[in-house]
């Protein structure tokens, strides 16, 4: 059941041949339509879904059809990536805890150090803050510094850099300083991490006005994402999963970025628009399983920019189905999905037929009790039960 | 302590001890030998700080000043008679007096304009402190960076922005240095290398960091012949801050070029200094991070210019960060708004005798550096500088609609894409400020 689906976005004709923006150098994949094939499994029994699962992703034979490609763990294509930047670039540079010598405590920048030396892949000392404004001061005086958060939740720390410096300095200085940093690192609710460690700062951040954020979700997005934000002339937060770094995926040989602030089509559909990022897309996509198995024919897409969104895809989405059920990780007081359903409601309320569903984590610190973090976080069954309140 | 090779540091920081309490306010020691502009200092020697100290420095044990080798030079040095030993030229003289008076006039003209409404919101100004700037920044080439606070339109000035760009900038205009988008505490120019203004304190000193780190990157990394030097400007209230204690560590861990200059006028707003620090010595925090420390007397430009020579150059060699502590004070209050009810008339009357500016002026006369024509000279100078720049300001357009979104992202695709898939920024209303983002 593949379709190899071509969705070719308007925007894509408009943003390369528009006089203000010079085209890209490279081969810039704009859209990726990533049908995701599966055969229908008959040995599941409807209604005996697997939570916390973190679904291995199949072979995608799309990509396969075009060229051979290599397989690579998520956590391989961010430092394929930053390699590669930081080949072809010499001002791009790292800062963090443990990013050097140790590799980085995903080992997202293992064996960059011993290539580039210690201060390319600076060790920091344990001062968030500190060295945040320091990457946005080199970033000022004509570096281009990749932050890392050794935990998203640690960047609490450096609130006041990002939001203040990094956010504004463009603006204050009335266009004088760029401030071309990446800030990524991991979020999201792990394994029984404990709260402080399973925090979405997505949430927090989204509100900065001059940065963007996009979230990663296959090792195919998370490299093109890194290469697309350290090329970025803006502040670029990147946010990974803890959960996601081992997945795995063929990849092109071949260089590429994606687009930052465009969606990803992960599987098109009829009935309902279903809108997710980072983790939560493989538990929609575990529910999409039962739900083609019951009938339904729900289009997924991965939103990848949390900040800006991509009305375009999505508002064409919505304009097919005119059901929208938002999956997210966040909270849901002032999350991702709070700003997306605002921004549906303002720009498609005449496409809707029901009212938009957001489905969030509970608002309350990640327990660290299985079960309880469990039903922290949304599962597979639970957007089962929206998609068929949705749809009915 | 630290290990043995900042061990020398340690022991011999650059030391300029003084006292200071609540109470009394004497005049720093400063190095022997060196004329200075309270000619009473003359060849005294460097007094350990055990002998005039203020309450809260005597809790802290006994501090020895210990002088460096290079102050121990210059006491050989100078054993002739002072008068073949000035500490500037005429020509530099005449630069420092401009630049102090600049900063002087245009900051009392700054009060003028907002009392009449030209400008608002905070505004600080930096009456009495301005050996400070004009003794470091006179040292800096263009290159080099400078990273202030929120009371930075003088560190602006110093450097070499234009009053005109920082009159406007102040009135809000397009042509101010930012485009009328920072305001008074947010003075940036790319062209200057001025890094910041910025409004909460603290917040600048790991830009300054930062950019100082470049610098070492260029030579180590880029391998381009580089030896800029970032000075970082705050205030004592900021030494209590956490970003303040981070980077003097990441500073001297790296041997960074920077100088921390912390400008201490003993308030912040109404919070003396002695009441919310518990060791109110500040360059003693410099040899605890591994760096020298230093304490000179901040209303004297002179006096300042050595200690910034020595630190700067320090930086330019490679041989890391310095803390330098100027002992200052405004005479304005805090902000314009502030009534500034708290400080005892008496102490700002000490300090008025010590204006940095007479001060020079009295030395460029004793030593016949220079004579009243002249000064006046520079004085007419630097008023009509100001009065243009004033009619500039007033002249000039205040922001169109146009322009209120241009610069939030410098790639204006971070607006991302709209409804009809095109992005934001293409809209040709976005570029009137009405366009939906």
């Amino acid at each position: 059941m593949e379709a190899s689906f071509g969705v070719s976005s308007a925007a894509a004709a408009n943003a390369v041949n528009s006089p203000a923006l010079s085209p890209p150098s490279l081969p810039f994949i704009r859209s990726e339509a990533r049908p995701i094939s599966w055969r229908v499994d008959k040995s599941r029994k409807a209604g005996k879904i697997t939570t916390k699962a973190v679904a291995a992703q199949a072979e995608n034979p799309a990509s396969a059809a075009s060229k051979p490609g290599h397989e690579v763990l998520l956590f391989e294509a961010l430092r394929e990536g930053l390699e590669e930047e930081m080949e072809r670039d010499p001002r791009v540079c790292i800062f963090g805890e443990d990013v050097g010598h140790y590799g980085g405590s995903y080992k997202v920048s293992k064996g960059l150090a011993d290539k580039y030396g210690d201060l390319r892949v600076l060790d920091t000392p344990i001062a968030e803050n500190s060295f945040t404004g320091m990457a946005v001061g080199a970033a000022m005086t004509g570096l281009r510094p990749v932050v890392e958060g050794m935990n998203m939740g640690f960047l609490l720390l450096a609130f006041n850099q990002i939001s203040d410096n990094c956010g504004m300095l463009h603006y204050t200085s009335g266009g004088q300083f760029t401030i071309p940093t990446v800030i990524r690192g991991p979020g999201g609710v792990g394994r029984q991490l404990g709260a402080e460690h399973s925090q979405r700062l997505e949430s927090y951040f989204q509100s900065i006005p001059g940065i963007q954020m996009v979230a990663c979700s296959t090792p195919y997005n998370a490299k093109g994402l890194m290469k697309a934000a350290i090329r970025s002339e803006n502040p670029v937060v990147l946010f990974e999963h803890v959960l996601l770094y081992n997945l795995k995926e063929r990849i092109p040989d071949e260089e590429y970025v994606v687009s930052l602030e465009e969606a990803e089509m992960v599987r098109p559909g009829e009935h309902v628009t279903i809108l997710t990022y980072s983790r939560m897309r493989y538990h929609v996509m575990q529910a999409a399983k039962t739900l083609v198995n019951k009938g339904y024919d729900p289009e997924v897409i991965d939103i990848r920019s949390l900040k800006p969104f991509d009305l375009y895809t999505i508002g064409n989405s919505i304009k097919k189905t005119h059901k929208v059920l938002i999956v997210e990780e966040c909270m849901r007081t002032g999350g991702i999905g709070a700003s997306l359903t605002a921004a549906i409601n303002e720009n498609f309320n005449d496409y809707l037929d029901a009212p938009i569903v957001c489905l969030s984590s509970q608002d309350v610190p990640t327990p660290y009790a299985g079960t309880l973090e469990e039903w922290t976080v949304v599962q597979p069954g639970q957007i089962v039960t929206a998609v068929e309140q949705l749809c009915r | 302590m630290a290990c043995s090779a900042t061990a020398k540091i340690i022991h011999n920081p650059l030391v300029f001890s003084s006292s200071r309490s609540a109470e009394k306010y004497e005049s720093c020691c400063k190095i022997s030998g060196r004329s200075s502009l309270g000619s009473k200092f003359l060849g005294k020697k460097l007094l350990s700080a055990k002998s005039a100290i203020s309450p809260a420095s005597r809790r802290s044990g006994a501090v020895v000043a210990v002088s460096s080798d290079i102050v121990k030079e210059k006491k050989v040095k100078s054993g002739s008679s002072a008068a073949s030993n000035l500490l500037i030229t005429k020509e530099e003289g005449l630069v420092l007096y401009e630049d102090m008076y600049l900063g002087r006039a245009f900051e009392d003209m700054c009060a003028q304009m907002y009392y009449r409404g030209k400008m608002f919101g905070f505004v600080h100004l930096y009456n009495g402190q301005e050996a400070v700037s004009t003794g470091f920044i006179k040292l800096l080439k263009q290159e080099d960076c400078v990273v202030s606070t929120y009371r930075d339109h003088v560190h602006s000035l110093s450097k070499g922005v234009p009053a005109r760009q920082v009159m406007s900038e102040l009135f809000g205009k397009t042509t101010g240095c930012c485009r009328g988008q920072g305001g008074s505490m947010h003075m940036f120019s790319k062209e200057h290398n001025v890094l910041g203004g910025f409004a909460f304190i603290g917040e600048g000193i790991p830009v300054a960091t930062g950019a100082a780190f470049t610098s070492k990157y260029k030579r180590e990394v880029l391998k381009e012949d580089c030896d800029e030097v970032t000075l970082a400007f705050f205030g004592d209230g900021t030494c209590n801050n956490g970003q303040f204690f981070e980077c003097l560590n990441m500073a001297a861990l790296w041997k960074l070029p920077i100088v921390f200059v912390v400008e201490n006028n003993l308030w912040a707003i109404g919070m003396s200094h002695l009441r919310s620090t518990s060791d109110p010595q500040i360059w003693k925090k410099g040899p605890a991070f591994g760096m020298p420390g230093v304490h000179v007397d901040g209303m004297d430009v002179l006096k300042v210019r050595e200690v910034a020579q020595e630190a700067i150059g320090r930086a330019r060699r490679g041989e890391g960060p310095t803390l330098v502590e100027c002992e200052t004070y405004r005479f304005r209050g805090h902000s314009l708004a502030d009534p500034d009810e708290l400080r005892d008339p008496a102490e700002k009357a000490r300090y008025a005798t010590r204006d940095p500016i007479t001060a020079l002026k009295k030395y460029l006369f004793e030593n016949n550096l220079a004579n009243e024509a002249e000064l006046k000279a520079v004085d007419k100078k630097i008023d009509e500088i100001i009065e243009d720049s004033v009619e500039f300001a007033d002249a000039s357009p205040v922001p169109a609609r146009n322009q209120l979104l241009e610069n939030v992202f410098a790639d204006p695709r971070g607006f991302g894409i709209g409804p009809d898939g095109k992005y934001r920024c293409e809209d040709p209303k976005f570029t009137e400020g009405t366009a939906q983002v």
